[in-house]
């Protein structure tokens, strides 16, 4: 691939969101035609008024901006239960998420550097494994709900055992897979084995490991919106939930790009950290 | 019968066979000696097990049957006292020229203080030539840069005995040239007692006191031991002129062309793995 000009591409990125913001402001002032047929238990989910689209028609962008800068002007309000800033949202969210993905990785690490270590080990806990990475985070929600008793840990748990997989696979693979030769010349060095775990084994994985660790805060943000909307509460995801209900598009469509957002800004944290760990050979 | 510095007794080095068929003999019975201070180079075609032998001598790997005994003393796995020169270097690529050679000297002496391990480390990359590129990672140095921060880690320890395995067979000739000058300048300066590993006549030729010459695999065998009577010191740049050179490398290339095949097969009878032919092909008869 030919070097892009960076600031080429940037111009073509602002000319597609202009054009998509332009045709969806234009699709919202067309005036909308009559009655849609309405499938009926749709209707009695939402209400018959929602359902038909006469009351909240889809927000135009004009009215997302004004919401947007709304919400940024005050996004850490909090006016009882079921109503608080954004931001307060979005750091709930955000803490629960560095909860469940800082125990993932205290465990994983750890333990991905001893399955690594040892090839009986990783045979002996490789179905196991493969068994149980599978499996959607949240078909865990009701186990953990009914043996923690607490929304608010139990979102934690799912978050921890969604983020915890690729950081144990990578690590035991990054470990497993360190050049021969390298332990070689920690041996000839007669380096103890705390040595050249620190000293050669985890530099030598520590660009695969934190690919797992970049792989699993990617899973964890996605998990967590969901994981939300099932508990309730508060978080990000109960937002967009308890928005729906309300039926305030606009706020939907600003917490969608505010998840988007935050969830990008993670995915570039840890790939600096990649970059910061990385070795060329 | 008085033992060597460094004595082979007898060793084998059997691998399981492939899905579950006999073992593969690699060698078996292999008995030679290295003196203090002497300078050893192993012959052979590719496949016959001088890097099994090498990584035997280093600890690395363990003999299937045999012992190898050093001052006295069976070696049981590595030591640093006895340094390697990997064949493709083995620097750890995250670490610079200068934090590779640090993290020796550090296995050395844990007790030094850094300023002490920083001069230590300058000593050795001045030695090797290095000054410019101290702070520069592997990847960013030439393959002889390479090698020559792989030579100034294994000195850095101080070994008594440094091992080579084909340590400058993936440079190219002038880069190689110069290395072997280094090398052999240094193990003399050092006495150290040195065993390497070759393909390249020349080189055995220039640096080595004795060739050890080893039949093909499987089953390899140390056919002979060639001693070098070309005087000390020698250079790159005189060896091939003194009398007895032709003789010399005519008769290891001539082992390794046709009778490192034949004998592979049949060894002469009489021959005794514990005690090896010499020849000196330089002496004039
Ligand atoms: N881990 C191993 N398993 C099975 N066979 C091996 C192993 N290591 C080496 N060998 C065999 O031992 C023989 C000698 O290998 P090596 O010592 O590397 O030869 P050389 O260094 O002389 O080229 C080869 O035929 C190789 O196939
Ligand atoms: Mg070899």
């Amino acid at each position: 691939m030919r070097a892009a000009r960076p600031f080429a591409s940037l111009a073509l990125s602002f000319l597609l969101l202009a054009i998509f913001v332009g045709v969806w402001q234009l699709s919202s002032l067309t005036p909308r035609g009559g009655e849609a047929t309405v499938d009926p238990e749709y209707a009695a989910l939402v209400g018959a008024a929602a359902a038909t689209g006469g009351q909240t028609p889809f927000p135009s962008p004009l009215e997302v901006g004004a919401r947007i800068l709304e919400h940024l002007a005050d996004p850490f309000y909090v006016r009882g239960t079921n109503d608080q800033g954004i931001g307060v949202q979005l750091a709930y969210s955000l803490g629960r998420v560095l909860a469940g993905y800082g125990i993932a990785a205290l465990v994983a690490i750890p333990l991905g550097f001893v399955i690594g270590m040892s090839p009986l080990l990783y045979g002996a806990l490789n179905p196991f494994i493969q068994v149980l990475r599978p499996i959607s985070p949240l078909a865990w929600m009701p186990l953990a709900l009914y043996t923690i008793k607490d929304s608010a840990v139990s979102s934690i748990f799912v978050i921890f055992i969604c983020s915890v997989w690729p950081m144990l696979i990578n690590t035991a693979f990054g470990v497993a897979s360190v050049r021969r030769e390298w332990l070689n010349v920690a041996r000839t060095l007669e380096c103890s084995t705390l040595r050249t775990a620190f000293r050669v084994i985890l530099p030598a994985a520590a660009p695969t490991i934190m690919t797992g660790m970049r792989i699993s805060i990617g899973i964890a943000w996605l998990v967590i919106v969901a994981a939300e909307m099932l508990v309730g509460g508060t978080g990000i995801g109960y937002f967009v939930w308890n928005q729906w209900n309300n039926l305030s598009l606009a706020d939907i469509v600003t917490a969608i790009l505010v998840i988007g957002l935050v969830g990008m800004v993670l995915d570039q944290l840890l790939a600096m950290a990649t970059r910061a760990v990385s070795y060329q050979e | 019968m008085r033992r060597s510095f460094v004595s082979v007794e007898g060793i084998a080095r059997r691998f399981p066979g492939p899905r579950g068929g006999p073992a593969q003999t690699v060698f078996e019975n292999v008995w030679f000696g290295i003196e203090e201070g002497e300078f050893v180079c192993l012959i052979g075609h590719s496949g016959c097990g001088k890097t099994t032998i090498l990584n035997i001598l280093a600890g690395l790997d363990r003999a299937s049957e045999g012992a190898v005994v050093v001052a006295g003393r069976e070696i049981d796995g590595p030591s640093l006292d006895r340094a390697v020169i990997f064949q493709s270097h083995a620097l750890l690529p995250w670490l610079t020229a200068e934090e590779n050679i640090a993290f020796a000297v550090r296995s050395r002496h844990p007790d030094w203080s850094r300023a002490q391990v920083a001069a230590e480390c300058r000593r050795w990359i001045d030695l090797v030539g290095l000054s410019a590129a101290a702070g520069k990672k592997p990847a960013q140095l030439s393959g002889g840069m390479k090698q020559r921060v792989g030579i100034a880690r294994a000195l850095s320890v101080r070994p008594k005995i440094l091992l080579m395995d084909e340590p400058f067979s993936a440079l190219d000739a002038l880069t190689r040239g110069t290395l072997q000058d280094e090398v052999n300048r240094i193990v003399a300066e050092t006495k150290l007692t040195a065993f390497m590993i070759t393909h390249d006549v020349d080189e055995a030729i220039l640096l080595a006191d004795r060739i050890l010459l080893m039949t093909n695999g499987p089953n390899a065998k140390i056919a002979e031991v060639v001693v070098n009577t070309l005087p000390r010191p020698r250079t790159r740049h005189d060896v091939h002129h003194l009398p007895g050179y032709a003789e010399l490398r005519n008769h290891i290339l001539d082992f390794l062309v046709d009778r490192s095949k034949r004998l592979a097969e049949t060894m002469p009878s009489g021959w005794d793995p514990r005690s090896i032919p010499e020849v000196r092909p330089a002496v004039p008869a």
